[in-house]
C-alpha cells in the first residue's frame, strides 16, 4: 500500500471516529459461494482502543469531501478539515487486506455527499457490489445511506450489505431545521420506510417459499447526536420509540455531542455528557426488552433522565407502591421491573422457582446487584432490607457511588442483558 | 475405586455411559489428572470396563447437558472429568431438572468452565493476527495466539470456514492447526519464535487503530477487561496505546480551540440594532459594518443589493467585482453591462428589479502586470458564503412583492436552491425553494464573458436571455 493510501486513511478514518455504531452481528448465515468471510449472527470485537470502544469493522468514510453544512459536522462544507477521498479499488483492497489478517469483520462504509446524493450512493454501492462479486467476500458490510438517493440505488445497496442505516442525525425536526438545515425529516422517515417495506417484502417472498435475494439480513439502523441542542430526553426516546416500532429498527445508537475541530462557535465546546449518553442507553433497553412505555421512564419533571441513577431504579423510586415483589409469585413483566435485576436473572428466577423457592441467597448467588434490589422484594425467607421500602432516604441508599461511565459501559451492559 | 482417563470428549463420553450403565457411583470412579493419554480402554483395556446391570433403567440425558459438558471438556481444569460425571450422575439419579437449577453448587461450577471456555474461544476468533508470508509465490497467513484452555480444536472450524480459500496457520504453545483449503491438520504445540513477526501490512492497522480512536473519551479500563493485557503481545496495535494516551489531553484540547465559528455573526449586527433592522435601508447601514469575516480588510466598501422594495424580480449574483467594490452598487462593471443588455431584450426595466449578491464584500487576488497592479477576483468559499447570508436572508424578508428570484451562478443557486445544484444541467427551470415557489438559475454574466469559445460564448448568451425572458414571463 502507498503511503498516499496510509494519508488517505488518517484522513478517512478520523472522519468516521464520530460514528457510534460499530455492531457486526445480526447476519445469520454466510452468503452462498463466499471464499473469504463469513457472519454467523453474533459479531466479534476485533480490538479496543483506549477510549474502551470495540473496533470491529473497518469504519471509514470513501470521502469527507461535502456540500452540507450540518454544523455539528466535522465534514461539513464550511469547515477546514484536511479532506481525502478513496477510491472504489482502494476501500475494497484495504477492506480484504484487513479481513485477510483477521484485524476485522468487515466494512463499515460511509461519505460525505459529493456531486449528488445519487452519485455518492452509486459509489458506496460500488463498493459492497465489487466486494461480493470479484472477490466472493462473506464478511459483514454496513453501508450508510445517503438521504435523498434514489429508492433503485438503496435497494441494490441492500442486496450486497448486511445493514443499512440512514442517520435520523438530530432527535427532533426542530433540531433539524437548527443546524442540518439541508436535510428534511420526511426525506429521512421515507428512506427508513423504503428499506423497511424491502426488508419485508423479502421474509415473506422467503416465507412463501420463494428464495429472494437477499436484502440487508441485518436489518436497519440510525444514529442521533444528543447534547447538540436543549432537546430533553423524553423527546429523544419518543423518536426512538417512533422508529423502532413504526419502522421496526434493530439499533438506535445515541452519539453525545463530542467536541469536533473546526467546530462552529455556536456549538459546546466541551467533553461530551457521557452519562447522559449512558442514561439514554439505559432506557432504550428498558424500552425494547423491559416492557416499558416511552412516557413512563422519565419521572423528572424537567422530562431529563436522572443523571445520578439508572432509569429503571428512578422509576421504581417514584412508584413504590408497586413493590415490594415477591419474586416467587410475580409475574415476568413485575420482575423485569425489579431495580437490579437483568432479564436473564429474571429467566434464571422463573426456572428455578419451579423446582424451589428463592431464597436471597440464589439471588445474590446470581450475581444480581443486591445492594439495589434488597429493598423491593421479598423473598422465601426474611429480607431485613425490605423495610427500607418506606423510608424518606431510600434513594441515598440505593444510589450507587459516583463513577465515571461512558457509552460502552452500557454496550457492555448491554450484552450481559443487565444494568 | 475405579480409576480412568479420558483424552478428550468423546473419549469420555464413551467411558461415563459405561460406567452409568454399571451403576458406578461418582464416589467410585475417578478421572486422574494425565490428560492426552491413551485411555485404560483402548485395546486390551476393555475387559477392565464394569458391566452393565441388565435391570437399570437408562435414563434418558437433557440433550443440553451433553453440548454442555462438550464445551467444558475444553477447559485446562483436570477435575472437569469429575464433575461432568458427577453432573451426569445426579441428571439421571432423581435430580432430572438439576440444570435448571443454576444456584447448585455443581452446576455454578460447570457454568464457570463453561463461561471461560466460550470467552476464551471468543477471544481466539478475536485476536488472532494473520502475518503474510511468501511461500514460493504461495500466500500463507500466520498467527501465535496463546489461548488459557485447549480450545483450538474448538474454534478451528471456525476458521476454516471464514478464511477458506486461505492457506493458514495457527500456532499456540500446546497445539496447533493448519488450513490448506481442504483439511483442517492439528498438531502440538509450537514456541512463539517459530512465528513470523512482522507484516507489511501493520503500519496501516496502526495508522486506522490510531485514527478511529477518539482523544475527547477515555476508558482505559473497559479496554483492559475485553482486550485482555495477556493478549497484548501478539496484538500489534498495543504497541502504540502509551502513545495514543500520553497525546490525547493534547488533542481534546485542540480540538477544543479549534473552533472556526465567527464569534459575532451578521445575525448578531442585525439584532443589535432592531429599530435599523426594520427597514431595508437600516439593514444596507448595518451591512456597512460588518466585519463578520475577513473579507472587508481588503475591500473598498460592503455592496449591498440595491433597487425597490416593492419589486417583484429579484436578481442575485455571486459577489461584486472590481468596478463594484470602487462604486459600492452592484454589477456595475462588465458584467452588470451584459446583464443590463439582456433586461433590456427581455423587456425588464432594471429599475424595477432589485439586484444583489450572496457575498457582499469583495474577495480578490492581486497580481502585478507591466501596467500596474491588478485585481483578480477570487471565488468565495464556503465559510465566507454561510457567514454572508443572513444579509441576503435579511435583504429578501424586506422584499415582500418578489414573486420570481433569478440566481445568477452557481454559488448563488447552491446558497438558495440546492447545496449540490448544477448550472449546467439545471439551469432554466422553474423551481419551487422555501423562499420562494419560482426560482430560476442561470449562467453568471461573469461567466459568459469568460467562456473563450465563440460558438459556445454565444449559446451560453442566448440562454442566458431566454431565461430571463422566462422570468418575465413568470412575472405576469
Amino acid at each position: 500500500m502507498s503511503r498516499d493510501v496510509q494519508q488517505k486513511l488518517e484522513i478517512l478514518a478520523d472522519a468516521a471516529k464520530y460514528d457510534a455504531s460499530c455492531s457486526s452481528s445480526g447476519s445469520k448465515s454466510t452468503r452462498a459461494g463466499s471464499q473469504i468471510g463469513s457472519t454467523e449472527g453474533m459479531g466479534i470485537c476485533h480490538s479496543y482502543t483506549p477510549d474502551g470502544r470495540c473496533v470491529s469493522l473497518l469504519k471509514i468514510l470513501l470521502t469527507n469531501y461535502c456540500i452540507f453544512d450540518c454544523q455539528y459536522c466535522v465534514n461539513r462544507v464550511s469547515s477546514d478539515t484536511p479532506r481525502a477521498r478513496f477510491t472504489v479499488g482502494e476501500v475494497v483492497q484495504l477492506t480484504m487486506d484487513f479481513y485477510k489478517r483477521n484485524y476485522v469483520e468487515g466494512l463499515f462504509l460511509s461519505s460525505g455527499i459529493i456531486q449528488n446524493s445519487d452519485y455518492t450512493m452509486e459509489q458506496l454501492t460500488q463498493v459492497a457490489k465489487d466486494l461480493r462479486q470479484k472477490h466472493r467476500f462473506g464478511g459483514y458490510i454496513h453501508l450508510k445511506t445517503i438521504p435523498g438517493a434514489n429508492e433503485k440505488l438503496i435497494e441494490e445497496a441492500g442486496m450486497w450489505a448486511d445493514r443499512l442505516s440512514v442517520n435520523i442525525e438530530l432527535p427532533t425536526e426542530l433540531d433539524l431545521k437548527q443546524l442540518a438545515p439541508e436535510k428534511k425529516k420526511p426525506e429521512i422517515t421515507q428512506a427508513m420506510h423504503g428499506i423497511q417495506e424491502k426488508i419485508e417484502e423479502t421474509k415473506s417472498d422467503r416465507n412463501a417459499g420463494y428464495k429472494p435475494p437477499s436484502f440487508a439480513p441485518a436489518g436497519q439502523s440510525t444514529q442521533m447526536i444528543v447534547g447538540a441542542t436543549a432537546t430533553s430526553d423524553d423527546a429523544i426516546l419518543a423518536t426512538a420509540d417512533e422508529l423502532y416500532t413504526a419502522h421496526e429498527l434493530r439499533r438506535v445508537y445515541y452519539s453525545a455531542y463530542s467536541p469536533i475541530p473546526h467546530a462552529d462557535a455556536a456549538l459546546p465546546g466541551k467533553s461530551p455528557p457521557l452519562i447522559r449518553e449512558h442514561r439514554l442507553y439505559q432506557a432504550d433497553w428498558l424500552l425494547r426488552f423491559y416492557g416499558f412505555d416511552v412516557d413512563e421512564i422519565v419521572v423528572r419533571e424537567d422530562r431529563n433522565l436522572d443523571l445520578d441513577i439508572d432509569p429503571k431504579l428512578a422509576w421504581a423510586l417514584a412508584h413504590r407502591e408497586y413493590f415490594p415483589i415477591d419474586v416467587n409469585r410475580a409475574t415476568r413483566e413485575q420482575l423485569l421491573r425489579i431495580p437490579g435485576i437483568g432479564a436473564r436473572n429474571v429467566k434464571r428466577m422463573l426456572s428455578i422457582r419451579r423446582h424451589h423457592a428463592l431464597r436471597t441467597e440464589d439471588l445474590k448467588k446470581m450475581r444480581v446487584v443486591w445492594k439495589r434490589t434488597k429493598s423491593f422484594v421479598i423473598t422465601a425467607d426474611h429480607n431485613p432490607s425490605l423495610g427500607d421500602l418506606d423510608r424518606q432516604d431510600l434513594r441515598q441508599l440505593v444510589t450507587p457511588k459516583p463513577k465515571q461511565l461512558t457509552l460502552f459501559d452500557a454496550f457492555g451492559e448491554a450484552l450481559k442483558g443487565e444494568f | 475405586m475405579h480409576i480412568v482417563t479420558a483424552t478428550d470428549f468423546q473419549d469420555w463420553r464413551d467411558t461415563a455411559r459405561r460406567f452409568l450403565w454399571a451403576e458406578v457411583p461418582p464416589e467410585s470412579l475417578r478421572f486422574n489428572r494425565i490428560d492426552g493419554q491413551p485411555s485404560l480402554f483402548d485395546g486390551g483395556g476393555v475387559n477392565a470396563l464394569p458391566q452393565p446391570l441388565g435391570s437399570v433403567k437408562r435414563n434418558a440425558v437433557p440433550r443440553p447437558f451433553l453440548s454442555l459438558a462438550e464445551t467444558v471438556s475444553f477447559h485446562r481444569d483436570s477435575g472437569r472429568w469429575n464433575l461432568l460425571y458427577r453432573i451426569l450422575w445426579r441428571l439421571t439419579h432423581g435430580e432430572p431438572n438439576l440444570l435448571e437449577i443454576t444456584t447448585d453448587d455443581d452446576m455454578h461450577r460447570m457454568a464457570t468452565m463453561e463461561k471461560a471456555v466460550r470467552r476464551d474461544s471468543h477471544k481466539m476468533k478475536a485476536f488472532v493476527r494473520f502475518r503474510k508470508v511468501d511461500r514460493d509465490g504461495v500466500e500463507h497467513y500466520i498467527a501465535w495466539h496463546r489461548p488459557d484452555h485447549r480450545i483450538v480444536k474448538r474454534v478451528a472450524p471456525f476458521f476454516a470456514r471464514r478464511f477458506k480459500a486461505m492457506h493458514w496457520t495457527i500456532l499456540t504453545p500446546s497445539e496447533s492447526v493448519v488450513w490448506d483449503q481442504k483439511t483442517l491438520q492439528y498438531g502440538s504445540g509450537v514456541a512463539r519464535s517459530e512465528a513470523p513477526d512482522s507484516d507489511e501490512l501493520e503500519e496501516l492497522w496502526l495508522t486506522y487503530y490510531g485514527s478511529i480512536f477518539n482523544p475527547a473519551r477515555i476508558k482505559t479500563s473497559m479496554m483492559k477487561s475485553e482486550m485482555p493485557v495477556k493478549h497484548w503481545p501478539t496484538l500489534p496495535e498495543t504497541k502504540i496505546i502509551d502513545d495514543l494516551l500520553e497525546d490525547a489531553p493534547r488533542r481534546v484540547q485542540e480540538m477544543i480551540e479549534r473552533n472556526e465559528g465567527f464569534q459575532r455573526t451578521a445575525t448578531d449586527l442585525i439584532q443589535s440594532q432592531p429599530e435599523l433592522s426594520q427597514r431595508l435601508d437600516g439593514v444596507r447601514e448595518l451591512a456597512q459594518q460588518c466585519q463578520v469575516c475577513d473579507l472587508f480588510r481588503e475591500s473598498t466598501q460592503t455592496v449591498f443589493g440595491v433597487g425597490p422594495t416593492t419589486a417583484k424580480l429579484v436578481i442575485v449574483g455571486e459577489q461584486p467585482g472590481d468596478s463594484e467594490d470602487l462604486a459600492g452598487i452592484p454589477f456595475v462593471g462588465p458584467a452588470g453591462q451584459l446583464l443590463n443588455d439582456a433586461l433590456q431584450q427581455a423587456g425588464i426595466d432594471r429599475s424595477s428589479v432589485y439586484v444583489t449578491n450572496v457575498v457582499k464584500h469583495f474577495k480578490h487576488t492581486t497580481t502585478v502586470t507591466p501596467l500596474g497592479k491588478k485585481r483578480l477576483h477570487a471565488k468565495p468559499n464556503a465559510r465566507e458564503i454561510r457567514c454572508c447570508k443572513p444579509w441576503l436572508e435579511a435583504e429578501l424578508d424586506h422584499l415582500s412583492e418578489a414573486s420570481v428570484i433569478v440566481c445568477l451562478g452557481a454559488t448563488a443557486a447552491k446558497a438558495l436552491i440546492d447545496p449540490g445544484f448544477n448550472v449546467t444541467r439545471q439551469r432554466g427551470q422553474v423551481v419551487s425553494t422555501e423562499r420562494c415557489n419560482q426560482t430560476i438559475a442561470t449562467w453568471h454574466p461573469a461567466a459568459i464573458l469568460r467562456t473563450p469559445d465563440k460558438a459556445l460564448r454565444l449559446q451560453k448568451l442566448q440562454q442566458f436571455s431566454s431565461d430571463l425572458a422566462l422570468a418575465k414571463k413568470r412575472l405576469e
